[in-house]
């Protein structure tokens, strides 16, 4: 007997085959529904970002009511966002690697001697910025396809191969700068990028496009789901969260359309900080790449089961490879981000915590550290907590040490509630 | 007696000084369940892998639908349709049942992304097809599923590529009773589907449950290969165990120089 329906045309799909032998299969949610089934993945220990955002508002509940009167004055929410930026972006970049369950310890140095390069290139080879950034870049990529090629190559650790490019290249960049110098960024759009903010008129025009794009986005695919009977959420949780992230969105763009200057007199600072735009397009482009693409697709394979991945033909290695690519050539963006924001490079950039709060603010906004789970806008909530952290034990005036113990201890927080949820996860099997 | 479907003859396989398979012979028909019985080293596994490609024959014949085929690696073998599923199933627990089913060989648009409308559908009337009731939904990630859900979404997978051979690697050994209840007619329902069926198990129950055909395997060689109306229970154990049971089976010398 010939077999028909083991061999569907994509265009015989007819939805009512599917609905009536497959009737379990509830393809389309009612709101309280899928509310229901969210509250069971929270409670089975999948919680994605909901400690992050649950974090974030305590934290400015905290601060705010601590110091009222600079914390959440806009001069300082433009700061705090430029200072999320370079984490943020530096924690996207770590996520491809923490989703093969592999870490990158050297990402933070690894972007100190990126931009040392873009640094040298502008102050002394006067060099365009251009150049200088693609040729930071690329120091960037060539020391993640080090790292990948020692670790699925040789099969070393990626803990043990990026602690050794840890001390490597800090001493690179000792070596490029000199001892106790300090190179200048000489650049006006580079320096821009964090002191220099979009205006007021093109801030707003850039934000309701890429609002209406997504609605348009959103709309679209709810409709060919819904055409086809697919598996899908309800439209109205679907404009819910449209509707949450629209009045963020705006709510944020109209509170730093205003004229925030110290001495509004004088000086005129408003609209949207350059920096922001740029975590968006790099968030946005990365989301898309991991989700909508085959490689993106195969990556969270790789991190769920690499024997799997390895059987149904995926090349695991040169993935592997590609991962530590992605992660060090973000890093030399975030450290590039760095440097704008400080004026200049000196040895020490992208030392110290860098690294720790990159990884901090990637677990905080709900990646795993064991792999397979995660997602590219983690990155960007957990660097906002990590941001508000810092920006706020800087408004109180702590000393330096309680700014180190209290980040220490956020990120072994966040690393535990990762560790328990993926207890929890395996017991209850969502 | 229909053609076979597939069929091996004299495929001799070593592994250094190791003999692993002498000259055995094995046909596969379409619409049937040809069970694989042999205990443990009696290379069934082996035979699977060189089915498969992964290993290679030292010797032998290979013949799809009456055509002489050769398999120089998995790739070949799938191209003819010959799928295998393996005893650890190898699913992403963090992907869904859709993810897992199109892993390796995902649908695209033109535009090169990934064609999720197109793997859903086509994953909901696979699933369909094999009147498969107990999942709740091709959405749901693999980690929520039971033993025998898994073990159905592996063959499902295996059946997604408009296969002809399935091969399945001990498909129940570590199911409950409903779940291997479930599995065996899934097993069944493929071979009424017309593909050729191949099933690995110790368990003889299974084995007498669902199977048309036995071939024994004993020390690398074939012992047997009857209708499964034809023989019983006791006679497929000394088959197994001695490779002999009464006038069949290989002869006392040939056992006793393997052995």
């Amino acid at each position: 007997m010939t077999d028909e329906t083991k061999t569907p045309a994509p265009t015989s799909a007819s939805p009512s085959l599917a609905a009536s032998d497959f009737s379990g299969d509830s393809a389309n949610l009612t709101l309280g529904e899928s509310l229901r089934a969210y509250v069971d993945r929270v409670r089975g220990g999948d919680m994605g970002a909901l400690p992050a955002i649950g974090g974030l508002v305590v934290l400015f509940i905290v601060f705010s009511s601590l110091r009222p009167d600079t914390f959440t004055g806009a001069l300082n929410v433009a700061n705090l966002l430029v200072q999320a930026s370079s984490i943020s972006i530096l924690a996207m970049g770590l996520i491809p690697v923490l989703l093969l369950g592999d870490i990158d310890l050297s990402a933070g140095v690894a972007g100190g001697l990126s931009a040392g390069f873009t640094a040298v290139a502008i102050v002394r080879h006067g060099d365009g910025w251009v150049l200088a950034v693609l040729i930071g870049m690329a120091v960037g990529a060539v020391i993640g396809l080090a790292i990948g090629l020692l670790v699925a190559k040789l099969g070393i650790p990626s803990f043990v191969v990026t602690l050794a490019f840890f001390l490597g290249l800090q001493g690179a960049t000792l070596k490029l700068i000199g001892q106790g110098g300090t190179v200048p960024v000489r650049n006006d759009v580079l320096r821009g990028i964090t002191i220099k903010s979009m205006p007021v008129v093109t801030g707003w025009i850039v934000v309701i496009a890429l609002l209406a794009i997504y609605a348009g986005l959103l709309f679209w695919r709810q409709r060919r789901l819904a055409a086809k009977d697919l598996h899908r959420p309800p439209t109205s949780l679907v404009a819910l969260k449209f509707g949450a992230l629209a009045v963020i969105l705006l709510g944020m763009t109209a509170f730093l359309s205003k004229n925030r200057a110290p001495n509004p007199l004088i000086f005129t600072i408003e609209g949207i900080p350059y920096a922001v735009f740029l975590v968006g397009a790099l968030m946005i482009f990365w989301t898309f790449i991991f989700g909508r693409t085959g490689y993106g697709r195969h990556i969270y394979a790789i991190g769920g089961n690499t024997e799997a991945a390895r059987r149904a033909g995926i090349s695991v290695d040169v993935l592997r490879i590609s991962t530590f690519v992605i992660c060090s050539t973000m890093a030399a963006i975030s450290g590039i981000v760095s440097s704008s924001y400080t004026g200049n490079v000196s040895p020490g950039s992208g030392g110290g915590n860098t690294l720790l709060y990159a990884v901090g603010a990637a677990v905080i906004g709900g990646t795993s550290l064991f792999g397979g789970k995660g997602n590219i806008r983690d990155g960007v909530i957990g660097g906002l907590v990590i941001a508000t952290i810092d920006n706020g034990l800087g408004l109180l005036n702590q000393a330096a040490y309680i700014n180190f113990i209290i980040t220490g201890a956020v990120l072994l927080l966040a690393a535990s509630v990762d560790a328990i949820s993926r207890r929890r996860r395996s017991a209850t099997g969502t | 007696m229909t053609e076979p479907l597939l069929e091996l003859r004299g495929v001799d396989k070593s592994f250094g000084p190791v003999q692993v398979l002498h000259g055995v012979n094995l046909k596969v028909y379409p619409g049937q369940v040809t069970a694989l019985v042999g205990d443990n080293g009696a290379g069934k596994s082996t035979l699977v892998k060189t089915v498969a490609g992964i290993y290679h024959a030292d010797a032998g014949e290979f013949f799809f639908e009456g055509k002489p085929v050769t398999f120089n690696g998995p790739k070949d073998a799938a191209s003819l349709g010959i799928e295998v599923v393996y005893q650890d199933l190898a699913l992403c627990d963090n992907l869904d049942i859709v993810q897992n089913m199109f892993l390796g060989r995902e649908a695209k648009t033109p535009t090169r992304l990934l064609d999720e409308l197109t793997m859903e559908d086509r994953a909901r009337q696979t699933l369909a097809s094999l009147s498969v009731r107990t999942v709740k939904s091709v959405r749901q990630s693999v980690a929520s599923l039971s033993g025998g859900q898994r073990q159905t979404v592996a063959i499902a997978k295996a059946v997604l590529w408009n296969s002809r051979v399935v091969l399945l690697d001990e498909p129940t050994a570590a199911l409950g009773v409903a779940q291997t209840r479930q599995v065996l007619d899934l097993v069944r329902r493929l071979a009424d589907q017309g593909l050729g069926v191949v099933l690995i198990s110790h368990n003889m129950n299974d084995v007498f449950e669902v199977s048309d055909r036995i071939t024994a395997l004993f020390l690398g060689r074939v012992a047997a290969d009857l209708k499964t109306s034809d023989t019983n229970n006791s006679q497929i154990v000394e088959l197994i165990t001695s490779g002999r049971s009464g006038s069949i089976g290989i002869s006392a010398a040939t056992a006793n120089e393997s052995a």
